[in-house]
């Protein structure tokens, strides 16, 4: 190993042997040149010695180049289970199973707050002048038609709904997940001035959104509120979180 | 007999060696001033950390149905408990505060200068290290804060294009921030990040240590040598020198770290949030978020990018960037001359206007954006405080992306031979 004392420090301690570590490995790895060197070594100084202390160093980089290949694919397949244990268990995925709520007794004008995987699903029963501010409000939201694709086919209308009466939303800002305020009332009363249609306004960034969940234009949030998928059992019944056919 | 015992060890562990390599004869500049207690001030509050957070261990729980009652056992029925939480929150807070003083530093006296790129970098890297901690610890009381506060910020992953959601989805293991996140965010706290602290502190010191220290004149006290010792002319060694400075340093910083515990300890709301003695509720967001104070000059630019192309992936690159682009300090100064010292009025002004902008864009952080009002149709009635933080953002970034140009410029004075008394 006389080949080193160049690296060597002259002293030991703690900082010394960590930094002499450090320059052999990074002289090993980055230029490869110890093998080399060895070898040159071993040929020059030893020559006449018997040819058992000569080094393949051919051989030596065929075999680090197998042992990492075969090393880094045990890596991956080590690491596999540690990063899939961090997605949803099973547990939170059966408790994101559909839901069924009864919308019958909601009065108009009225909203209700039900949870689904553990977002707020909002259910608006509309009333008529409330579906009227929602054609008011056309030329003022950013995206008037829906295309972004934040809602299921069956509710790419106006009002972005199956029935006009129920206006189904998750109740989650689209900017970054704040649940929006309710801020049905239009006018002066709701604080929002008093050109407000009535609508939701998000506190954290101050997102505005109409009462079919249609962002306002200007506003930080990208995107109308999500739309979840949803079926009508009966008039009155919904289940959130499943489309059936015939809804 | 002690003598003995300390040769019997020096013989298989090098114990004499660092401590004279690293305290008695590592050789630090004689000229340093108040700038320089903020380093071991950080050592130390990285002490306070972990031994008032192992003794909060003992009693927390980190479950979404026990956390927010167990902190509230810990302030009410855990004998002294209330202080031990207190030193803790203070002490995050107090970390922040002494780091960013430290960093101000470097900026100021160019600490960050060839030969010390890599100390910088490893800096900066404990600096992020300590954002983590800062920000798994604060959902673990289970408040509102804590809750929504995690929920803003997992969704900014969520806005990386293609992979965005599916990566929020992994973050948080369920569809919004509960349990699973709770209990994941709990072992980042206590055992993922504070490891790779450590090691990063260490790192930190052994490249200090090769390099050696910078000074409030920039100039490389190695050059000039005792020719018959080898120590350097302006250097005094770390032990007793300063370690007696900084110990003085640690008890002016211990008598008002006492005083925040126990007369201010939420300081007004900036250290512990109102919101936050509120139970996590998924289906409620306070009327007003807002992060702790140390994180809010970045919430400000993350606020104030506007949506492009249906996406905030914009606002989170910019304030994703506002953090990464300090790392490039090293390279984009092209001043001839490190301390501020021997600049010229260009550098100075351009750092004092970064000062306030960085100020001006942490007060705004805080506060709701129409916290001053809109103004008139004429701006298309936009809030005023956003225009504000948006010319803010652009101006912090400007200090660096300038940073080459006008530091090569900036009329220096000449750097003296040695240190300044």
């Amino acid at each position: 190993m006389h080949i080193y004392n160049d690296l060597q420090p002259k002293r030991y301690n703690l900082g010394s042997v960590l930094r002499y570590t450090a320059r052999f490995f990074g002289e090993q790895i980055l230029h490869g040149q110890v093998a080399d060197q060895m070898e040159e070594h071993s040929n020059s100084e030893d020559q006449g010695d018997s040819a058992s202390n000569s080094v393949d160093t051919k051989k030596r980089r065929i075999l680090i180049g197998v042992t990492g290949a075969v090393g880094a694919v045990a890596g991956i397949g080590a690491v596999t289970p540690f990063v899939m244990s961090m997605f949803p268990s099973e547990r939170a995925r059966a408790a994101g199973a559909p839901l069924e709520v009864d919308v019958g007794n909601i009065e108009p004008g009225m909203m209700i707050t039900e949870e689904w995987r553990g977002k707020p699903v909002w259910i608006l029963h509309r009333t008529a002048e409330m579906i009227e501010a929602v054609r008011k409000s056309d030329d003022k939201v950013a995206d008037p038609d829906s295309r972004l694709p934040m809602q299921p086919d069956y509710a790419q209308n106006e009002l972005r709904s199956i029935k006009p009466d129920y206006l189904v939303l998750v109740g989650i800002c689209t900017h970054l997940g704040c649940s929006p305020s309710q801020k049905l009332e239009a006018g002066e009363a709701s604080g929002l001035g008093a050109e407000w249609l009535g609508g939701f306004f998000c506190p954290c960034h101050g997102s505005r959104f109409d009462l079919a969940g249609r962002v306002y234009k200007g506003a930080l949030a990208p995107a109308n509120l999500d739309v979840p998928p949803h079926t009508f059992l009966t008039d009155t019944r919904v289940l959130i979180g499943e489309d059936r056919k015939g809804a | 007999m002690l003598n003995a015992l300390l040769g019997w060890v020096d013989k298989r562990f090098p114990l004499t060696a660092t401590w004279k390599e690293h305290l008695s004869e590592y050789y630090a500049p004689k000229n340093f001033n108040f700038w320089y207690f903020f380093g071991s001030l950080a050592l130390l509050v990285l002490v306070i950390q972990i031994v008032s957070g192992i003794f909060l261990t003992m009693h927390y729980k980190p479950d979404a149905d026990q956390a927010f009652a167990s902190v509230e056992y810990i302030m009410r029925d855990v004998p002294w408990g209330w202080a031990i939480r207190y030193i803790h929150s203070t002490g995050a807070s107090m970390f922040f505060v002494v780091v960013y003083l430290h960093m101000f530093r470097g900026l100021i006296y160019g600490s960050y200068r060839k030969p010390r790129e890599l100390l910088w970098i490893v800096g900066m890297l404990i600096y992020l290290c300590l954002m983590a901690e800062a920000f798994f610890g604060y959902l673990l009381p289970w408040g509102q804060m804590s809750y929504w506060g995690a929920q803003v910020i997992v969704n900014l992953f969520g806005a990386v294009p293609f992979i965005g959601p599916d990566l929020a989805l992994w973050i948080r293991g369920d569809y919004v921030v509960s349990d699973a996140t709770l209990n994941r965010f709990f072992a980042f706290h206590v055992i993922a990040v504070p490891l790779v602290l450590l090691g990063l502190v260490a790192a930190h010191l052994v490249a200090l240590h090769e390099v050696g220290s910078n000074n409030p004149d920039g100039v490389e006290i190695k050059k000039k040598k005792n020719p018959a010792t080898g120590v350097p002319l302006d250097g005094i060694p770390l032990h007793p020198y300063y370690t007696v400075k900084d110990i003085f340093g640690v008890v002016i910083f211990l008598m008002v770290f006492t005083v925040i515990v126990f007369f201010v300890p939420e300081m007004g709301g900036y250290f512990l949030e109102y919101n936050n003695f509120v139970p996590a509720d998924s289906l409620a967001t306070p009327a007003h978020i807002a992060p702790v104070w140390y994180f809010t000059p970045f919430y400000s630019i993350l606020r104030a990018v506007p949506p492009m192309f249906g996406s905030q992936f914009p606002g989170v690159l910019a304030m994703g960037a506002a953090v990464v682009i300090m790392f490039l300090l090293p390279w984009i100064d092209r001043g001839t001359v490190k301390s501020i010292r021997y600049r010229g009025t260009i550098y100075k002004s351009a750092l004092a206007i970064f000062v306030v902008v960085f100020l001006l864009l942490g007060y705004l952080g805080t506060v709701p954006t129409n916290v001053w009002g809109q103004f008139g149709s004429w701006l298309g009635g936009a809030d005023r405080a956003t225009v504000v933080a948006r010319i803010g953002t652009i101006i912090y970034f400007l200090f660096f992306v300038l940073m080459p140009w006008y530091t090569r410029i900036d009329k220096t004075k000449p750097e003296p031979e040695r240190v300044t008394p």
